[in-house]
């Protein structure tokens, strides 16, 4: 027992975090429980749940911080190899709405798809470390392998939105550490080429959400009502908002879905323009201050896989805020750490944890 | 020796220059792809804000469901089986309740609620959303509403909603058939599209209810609602009606259902009456059975658990599942084997000694009667039920050929009549107890199977439908229990597809011939095991049945058991299959009595009542 204390004692200490990067954490946190409460007309159970669920998350981030990078390389085959085998388990055991999502754990729900924005750049990471950077064809096969299988076990789940992220959290890793960029035009080019294929594999609701996109008002009861929606409560908030709590289009639930993926659509008619111009500006900050974190880690491993992990949270910002103000189509990505949802918030905050464990170990010691 | 890779040197300089230069230039295409973002929120919240200010005030129309009225179900005289009834309920919206303990305690002041009503209400209600009615309890008493609305300005949030409530007239009789609606549950919404049942409180659970759902249910409605900020409802601006499920017509006849029941005089079994021509299920009885309208509203979980406790098993649906042996109900399809596959002719006789052994084997395998039956032919080996006779055919058959023959009657697979949960039964072959039970045929079980004994297991139903096949000419007809439907009051019934009639299994209508005038001789005959159930009828016609008494224990000894001294539960069951008039069946019966003794003299009087019900009533 003390053996294995003193093995982990590294684990326990005083927190070793990059003060601005957790405060603007917290705000962010904070924001996020607030607009829920709104979203959530006042229902305090939802709010407690995902305060429970993103003090988990924080617990992860504060443990991950003291976890030497080189030890998280060491584990990183075996983080993949155990999120795969519960990516495997889903459509066995898996429960869900719309298709299998969910795996249920003896006393709590996951989606193993969530882990994998983690263990996929971790592992792509891992195995880039080994090899000689910049990558070549034989090691960007094996890259695609990697990312490939798992993205294609979610995207039949089917969470398109999610295999989206995370084959981007993969992709990103190749692309820091530093492949060519003819072999990117090249691939780019091919990828285009194939997008009319990969249209034949869509499911029929993702086709039409497609369509949908390209004109809404075509269908203003049907699956053009969501982005329709979406624009009038984020226009109608103006620039100061409509008042915490008094964004109509919400609470006469006209906004779909608006505790999960539309949440920042509640954010923008409550707290208007002034509201998410702070919430960019915030994740902007956290955006530039990981991208710098990882810019100055100690080595390939820490610099790739921090640069990802922070690009993978850019996406989700991008994706969903395009998704609400109608530039791109309805995808089934949430607003990072605003959006209600346990394992995305545990999974976020634990990417987190690594960056702040780059941090920590940015240099070497004795 | 180890070979080093020749490839070239890691540069980390190189690397740490590279992926610092790539980490710049996301965060300027980040801070790039933000501005775009910023300007769209700008654009939507600034410059066109009002635009969307207005459309977000005249955003007030809200969609709320109207529920289809249920669609009737009646017998094939039009006679109503499952009707709808106005009725009210009590509903309350957890958002306008201040405290819900304290409602709760006070409503119970003024409306008698069980504790099992209230623990459903507090549950549901934290399931559902906070501005979603969720029913505190449903049939409410006039006088339960008369006190309500007296106090209703207590209660904020509360409301009596007029509903219709199933109603099924006949209670108990049909319960078996028609099955009962319940409330929507969670494995429900699992299994239907959700917004199909939007408002709506009862679904299908058993029976035709559950079977032909989708076609009961009818279209949910919409009706379009102004509301103001805070969501009371101003006007209502358009309606889109919902459409009444279809009317179903059953091929069952509530006057004959009542026949059998009364047929059987209170003992315990089941009983099947099909028209052998189409397939019709004319009668269907499961008993004892139970009455489905407290499953409407609620049962109580002391009434479920004694219904599902009681030993008699109202709920099982004996038809269905029940699990019989056949014993020698299956001998005309055994001696239909013999002389399909050329083994037998009509006259050829086997000698019945009263023990039949296998040669090289000291097991005796009995006659019923000691002493044996001596030489019989087709005819009085059926009569009298002789043992021996099909102990023999079944070994020349050998057991392939035979459970080849057998399951061309339907035997070992559900008949797919129009009701969920039917039992397979158990054909015995060498496949099926290699496959369930990883063990070789012994000879000895081609013995017994060859009168419905040892490994074979069938329903009610598939004993029927057999049956029916041998009046329709060997040609298989599907039983079915839906006749007609009809879409709203004031449309045409609409005849039912039928399934295509399958295959003959017969090759000459001579072999049918020959079995049926064995089977007439059951029942007409000098020896027949039945005759003497015929004296208290006034037949003008020809009746052809085959009695079996399915044991269950095993005769160990050569003392001839008497039923009646038998404790009650270790009796046998007692089985007659037949049907009527011989020259052109209208009517194939199939009736078990549980622990009824032997066939002949319980099952067979039985049988005889029901056909004669039915064939006095509807003269060819």
């Amino acid at each position: 027992m003390s053996a294995l204390l003193y093995r982990w004692r590294h684990l326990i200490g005083p927190p070793r975090v990059d003060i601005p990067l957790f405060l603007a954490l917290l705000a962010l946190i904070g924001a996020g429980l607030a607009v829920l409460h709104s979203a959530a007309a006042g229902d305090m159970r939802v709010v407690w749940s995902q305060a429970v669920r993103t003090g988990a998350g924080l617990a992860a981030l504060l443990v991950l911080a003291r976890v030497p990078p080189a030890r998280l390389r060491l584990w990183a085959p075996w983080i993949y190899l155990a999120t795969l085998a519960l990516l495997l388990l889903v459509p066995v055991f898996g429960t869900g709405r719309s298709g299998r999502h969910w795996l249920y754990l003896g006393f709590f729900y996951i989606q193993p798809a969530e882990l994998m924005k983690i263990s996929v750049p971790l592992m792509v990471a891992a195995f880039l470390n080994e090899r000689l950077l910049p990558p070549r064809w034989g090691t960007l096969l094996v890259c695609a392998a990697i990312i490939s299988v798992p993205t294609a076990l979610i995207a039949i789940q089917p969470d398109l939105g999610t295999a989206m992220l995370v084959c981007a959290s993969g992709v990103f890793v190749v692309f820091f550490a530093g492949m060519a960029w003819w072999r990117i035009g090249l691939l780019a080019g091919l990828a285009a080429l194939a997008a009319p294929i990969g249209w034949n594999f869509l499911h029929d609701y993702q086709r039409r959400r497609l369509l949908t996109f390209m004109n809404p008002e075509a269908d203003p009861l049907g699956d053009g009502w969501n982005i329709i929606q979406s624009k009038i409560a984020v226009g109608s908030g103006g620039t100061w908002g409509k008042g915490w709590g008094q964004g109509t289009q919400s609470r006469l639930e006209f906004l779909p879905e608006h505790t999960t993926d539309f949440i920042f659509a509640v954010l923008a008619e409550d707290f208007g323009f002034v509201g998410v111009c702070a919430m960019l500006a915030l994740y902007l900050f956290i955006i530039g201050r990981s991208l710098w974190i990882a810019a100055n880690a100690r080595d390939s491993f820490g610099r790739v896989l921090g640069s990802a992990l922070a690009c993978t949270l850019f996406v989700y910002v991008l994706v969903n805020g395009g998704m609400i103000t109608g530039l791109l189509p309805v995808v089934g990505v949430p607003m990072p750490l605003i959006s209600y949802g346990g394992t995305s918030a545990v999974t976020l905050l634990a990417g987190f944890g690594i960056i702040m464990s780059l941090h920590a170990h940015r240099k070497f010691r004795g | 020796m180890k070979r080093t890779p020749r490839q070239p040197m890691r540069n980390p300089l190189l690397e740490a220059t590279t992926q610092r230069r790539r980490a710049v230039l996301a965060f300027v295409l980040v801070v790039l792809a933000f501005a775009v973002l910023g300007a769209r929120f700008a654009w939507l919240q600034v410059a066109s804000f009002d635009e969307f200010h207005t459309r977000s005030e005249a955003n007030r129309i809200k969609a709320r469901p109207i529920v289809p009225a249920r669609g009737l179900i009646y017998d094939r005289n039009g006679r109503l089986l499952a009707d709808n009834v106005p009725a009210y309920r009590l509903d309350a919206v957890r958002e306008d309740v201040e405290d819900l303990d304290d409602m709760v305690a006070r409503l119970r002041e003024v409306i008698e609620l069980s504790d099992e009503d209230v623990e459903t209400f507090l549950t549901t209600v934290r399931a559902r959303r906070r501005f979603q009615p969720v029913t505190i309890k449903l049939r409410l008493s006039e006088i339960e509403v008369a006190r309500f609305a007296v106090d209703r300005h207590r209660f904020p949030g509360v409301e009596v909603v007029p509903y219709l409530n199933r109603r099924y007239p006949f209670g108990e009789l049909f319960a078996h058939v028609i099955g009962y609606v319940g409330r929507i549950d969670a494995a429900d919404l699992e299994r239907v599209d959700a917004s199909r049942y939007s408002g709506a409180t009862h679904i299908g659970k058993a029976g035709i209810e559950r079977f032909y759902e989708s076609r009961l249910h009818g279209q949910v409605g919409v009706e379009h609602i102004e509301v103001n900020a805070e969501g009371r409802v101003l006007r209502v601006v358009g309606r889109e009606q919902a459409h009444a499920g279809q009317d179903l017509y059953l091929t069952i006849d509530a006057e004959l259902q009542q026949a059998v029941v009364d047929a059987f005089e209170g003992q315990h079994g089941a009983a099947v009456v099909l028209d052998p021509r189409n397939g019709e299920v004319l009668a269907l009885a499961s008993l004892p059975s139970y009455d489905p309208n407290p499953f409407v509203s609620g049962i109580g979980r002391q009434a479920y658990a004694e219904l599902l406790d009681s030993p008699s098993r109202p709920l099982f649906n004996r038809v269905l599942q029940g699990g019989y042996e056949p014993g020698s109900t299956l001998k005309p399809f055994v001696a239909l084997a013999g002389l399909e596959l050329g083994l037998r002719t009509p006259r050829d006789t086997t000698f019945s000694s009263g023990a039949f052994k296998l040669p090289g084997h000291e097991r005796e395998y009995r006659d019923w009667r000691r002493g044996g039956h001596g030489h019989v032919d087709l005819k009085e080996a059926m009569a009298q039920s002789v043992n021996t006779y099909f102990f023999q055919l079944a070994v020349d058959l050998g057991i392939d050929r035979f459970s080849q023959y057998m399951a061309r009657f339907g035997f070992g697979q559900p008949t797919g009549i129009d009701l969920l949960g039917e039992a397979s039964g158990v054909l015995p072959s060498q496949q099926w107890k290699r496959a369930t039970r990883n063990e070789v045929w012994f000879p000895g079980e081609t013995v017994i199977a060859g009168i419905g004994q040892g490994f074979w297991v069938t329903t009610p139903l598939q004993l029927a439908q057999a049956t029916a096949m041998l009046a329709n000419g060997g040609v298989q007809r599907t039983p079915h229990l839906l006749r007609a439907s009809q879409s709203g009051f004031d449309a045409p019934q609409v005849m039912e597809p039928v399934a295509p009639p399958g295959e003959p299994v017969v090759s000459s209508p001579a072999h049918l011939a020959a079995v049926a005038e064995a089977m007439v001789a059951v029942l007409h005959g000098p020896t027949g095991t039945a005759r003497n159930q015929l004296a208290q009828f006034d037949l003008d016609y020809h009746v052809a049945g085959k009695t079996g008494t399915a044991q269950r224990i095993t005769r160990r000894t050569d003392v001839a058991l008497k039923v009646d001294e038998l404790p009650f539960n270790q009796r046998h069951n007692a089985l007659f299959v037949g049907f009527a008039p011989t020259d052109a069946p209208r009517v194939a019966v199939m009736v078990v009595v549980e622990h009824g003794g032997s066939g002949s003299s319980v099952a067979a009087p039985v049988a005889l009542r029901i056909m004669d019900a039915w064939l006095r009533r509807n003269p060819a």
